[in-house]
């Protein structure tokens, strides 16, 4: 396999795992209002991605740092394109990332209920916005033959995109409510179980729809069985939640989350951001690459580093592994 | 104005702000971990408590650091995309590696330190917090060698088919030896920084709480934080003096702009006060002290240093016509900005030492005002060293090979940038009113209780027991 190969499939493999850790996250964050009824129930909400929403994070750090590396006309044409939508998620970042940090530093009502608008808005909108960017990195983008955006923002909502977003932002809304039965005890698991199935049978029907656009628009044997993989996990995962087996629908919920950005990246490849104009504006794993010599250096520190942060990323969550719930709430 | 100028002003105005954070991120990691680390070793509760303490003020001011990073990467592509396909075969790598090597390990020990502490053994614990130390420290490397890269292009070729630069020698560019002197100097500047803030809440505690059971924790930290300053200064001073001798090599233009130096002398001397004429070509009046900037620029007290309108004349030769000269009122006031803001850091830290000599208790309101400012000063020295460096290196985006006004993107619109620029200009304007009042507020709170500490208890079940840190 050449070294663009690979690198196309490390970058797809970052945004898959950036997609399932966050993913979870930002449900974790949207369903804020939801299942958190009172302060100490937010509170057990929140804790439960404390300690590791910062790392998950970083995967969306190193994916853009992994396309800008290796294949920079990918990175500069995609994040000045769509500026807007890039816009909007940094800023929601921003608010989210410091909300956490900030919203249990003072006690006054007014105070919380502020950060836990950042928290749902930010969490919200990057989970709609991301199926957006991505549905139109797979469906094409006006691209001159500089390979220079040449569309404006209504070029980004469109129809297919919108779905994209839809999808998204169930996915993600089931993936949290499933974390959270898995993370938590007591009645806020219960409602977290409760909840999870009833938008799991939502985020079905828009996956399958969408998977099933994605397939027409383009198409690869690979993501195709991909895509079948991505309904069948997500089914399980519901079903799973169904009756109760939390791990399980978590695993379905992570699986299916993960087959589906595989699916968009296998009917991808091996272009990698298409153009509905000029077909000489698209851009490839090829035209798009940088040299063999720096994704061989790239290669190898990702070779050497990647099973490391694994094993401490998994390590981190092994040590948050207990539930918690309202009884483990410190008073301050 | 055009979308070139906004975009430029949005990446300064965002870098600027990223690096009020990044500083104490860098040095005070460390600290704590000292601090930790002096618990673990005497057992005595009052390094805990100021571990938990500076930790806290560490946090606050952590979160800011690392969302205001997240721009940073996205700001090349979004703005800069023609930079970033002229560059991205060399400057993309040392991004991705620092976001796998550095970020990575320190987004995640920072979350086992914050919540780990009734989670893992006391010397796990101990070590995230230096896991994360030397993950935010390994950071600044990756991303000085990048910036390097723009200063001092090396190892790599033009490739005259793309127009790019491509690498030739990965070794080349991490050892840029711009890369090697600033990563020590921009360290050093940090530490400054975080003696500073350690400094000023101790001496805060000693002065107006003085009848409090803590003051010799306090205390200790005053002093602490002092020697910190120190030292720093003495490794800011001595790196960047070789920074300097190395900058009128590979980016004579900065030296000579840093000096408002007309034209090429041998021996130069150094301005202490240089006012030049409006349009930025000679100087009108000088107060200089003979010889200093040939040593400061060479090593030697009769060498060369090249001139501005010298270096202009070789430079249009070379490149064509144009101006290759930076805006030299802004590089030569920074540096000077720079240098004077870290002193005078160092100069109270001499004075609150001095204050506590032989045990005595500083009361003086002045010192307490002087103590106070001491985190604002070397803060702003530093801005000044990057406003100096990067506008130092105008018109070039990389140097001798990219101009900034090729660099940005040709896509995004004026109103685009307009609104990114005023919708971080806004965000980022909050975001500093809310931390600097929460800084204040848990700096004034002073060190924690640390009697119901909540010890690892395997024995008992532990459903209902609160965790020892909740957000």
């Amino acid at each position: 396999m050449d070294l663009t190969t690979i690198w196309f499939l490390l970058v797809a493999v970052l945004f898959t795992g950036y997609f399932i850790l966050e993913g979870f996250d930002f449900g974790v964050g949207m369903l804020l209002p939801v299942l958190g009824r009172d302060d100490r129930e937010r509170r057990v909400l929140i804790n439960t991605i404390g300690p590791v929403w910062d790392g998950n994070e970083v995967w969306l750090i190193t994916a853009g740092g992994a396309m800008f590396a290796a294949f920079p006309e990918w990175y500069a044409t995609l994040f000045s394109g769509f500026y807007l939508p890039l816009l909007l998620i940094l800023l929601a970042l921003i608010a989210r990332g410091v909300a956490f940090e900030y919203r249990h530093k003072r006690p006054e009502a007014s105070w919380k209920r502020r950060w836990d608008a950042a928290i749902v808005v930010g969490s919200l909108l990057p989970a709609i916005l991301w199926g957006v960017a991505f549905a139109n990195i797979l469906r094409g983008v006006p691209l001159d033959a500089d390979h220079e955006y040449v569309g404006g923002l209504l070029n980004l909502l469109n129809p297919y995109a919108l779905l994209g977003g839809a999808t998204t932002l169930a996915l993600f809304l089931t993936h949290g409510a499933v974390f959270l039965a898995l993370k938590t005890t007591g009645d806020i698991r219960e409602r977290a179980g409760a909840l999870a199935v009833r938008l799991g049978v939502g985020a079905a029907v828009l996956a399958v729809g969408f998977l099933t656009w994605t397939l027409s628009i383009r198409s690869s044997a690979a993501a195709v069985v991909l895509a079948v993989g991505a309904a069948l996990a997500l089914l399980g995962g519901v079903a799973a939640a169904k009756v109760r087996r939390e791990g399980w629908a978590f695993t379905g919920t992570a699986v299916a989350i993960g087959l589906a950005v595989a699916t968009l990246f296998a009917a991808l490849f091996p272009n990698v951001l298409p153009s509905t104009l000029d077909a000489a504006g698209t851009l490839t794993t090829t035209n798009a690459a940088s040299t063999p010599y720096t994704l061989k250096i790239m290669t190898w520190v990702a070779v050497i580093f990647t099973p490391i942060v694994l094993a401490y990323q998994g390590w981190t969550y092994w040590v948050f592994r207990k539930r918690i719930g309202v009884a483990n709430i410190p008073q301050h | 104005m055009d979308a070139l100028d906004v975009a430029r002003w949005q990446f300064g105005v965002t870098t600027v702000y990223h690096f009020l954070f990044v500083p104490l991120t860098i040095g005070l990691s460390v600290l704590v971990a000292i601090l930790q680390t002096m618990w673990h070793r005497t057992g005595n509760e009052r390094y805990l408590k100021l571990t938990k303490f500076y930790g806290k003020l560490f946090l606050i001011n952590f979160a800011m650091g690392v969302v205001t990073g997240i721009v940073q990467e996205f700001q090349f592509g979004m703005n800069w995309s023609d930079y970033s396909r002229f560059v991205g075969d060399v400057f993309g790598a040392p991004l991705a590696i620092e976001a796998l090597v550095a970020f990575f390990l320190e987004s995640t020990f920072i979350g086992l330190w914050i919540f780990g502490w009734d989670r893992l053994p006391k010397r796990a614990h101990l070590a995230s917090i230096w896991a994360a130390a030397i993950g935010t420290n390994l950071s600044a490397y990756f991303i000085l060698a990048a910036n390097s890269f723009m200063q001092n292009p090396v190892g790599y070729r033009l490739n005259p088919d793309t127009g790019r630069a491509e690498l030739t020698d990965f070794l080349a560019v991490m050892t840029n030896k711009v890369a090697l002197i600033t990563f020590p100097h921009t360290l050093a500047g940090s530490f400054l920084v975080a003696g500073s803030l350690v400094v000023a809440v101790g001496l805060y505690h000693v002065i107006r709480n003085r009848d409090s059971a803590d003051t010799g924790a306090y205390r200790f930290a005053t002093k602490f934080g002092s020697w910190v300053v120190l030292v720093s200064t003495a490794a800011v001073v001595f790196t960047g003096d070789i920074q300097g001798k190395i900058m009128t090599e590979v980016q004579p233009m900065k030296m000579a702009a840093a000096e408002g130096l007309y034209t090429t002398e041998s021996p130069a001397s150094f301005s202490v006060l240089t006012i030049g004429s409006l349009d930025g070509s000679r100087e009108v009046f000088a107060i200089k002290i003979p010889y200093l900037l040939s040593y400061l620029g060479t090593g030697d007290p009769n060498g060369t240093v090249h001139g501005i309108n010298d270096l202009q004349a070789q430079y249009a030769s070379q490149y064509g016509a144009g101006s290759y000269t930076p805006i030299i009122p802004v590089t030569y006031w920074s540096f000077r900005f720079m240098i004077a803001f870290g002193m005078a850091a160092a100069a109270i830290a001499l004075l609150v030492l001095w204050s506590q000599r032989k045990g005595r208790t500083p009361t003086s309101k002045w010192l307490l005002r002087a103590g106070l400012a001491m985190p604002v000063l070397p803060l702003l020295a530093n801005s000044f060293g990057w406003i100096f460096t990067e506008m130092g290196r105008q018109p070039w985006i990389v140097f001798g090979e990219m101009l900034t006004r090729n660099g940005v993107s040709r896509s995004v619109s004026l109103a685009e940038v307009l609104t990114s620029f005023t919708a971080f200009t806004l965000i980022y304007a909050t975001l500093a009113v809310i931390e600097v009042k929460l800084l204040l507020r848990y700096a004034k709170a002073g060190v924690p209780d640390v009697s119901e500490e909540h010890p690892i208890d395997d024995t008992h079940d532990d459903a209902e027991r609160p965790l020892a840190f909740a957000y």
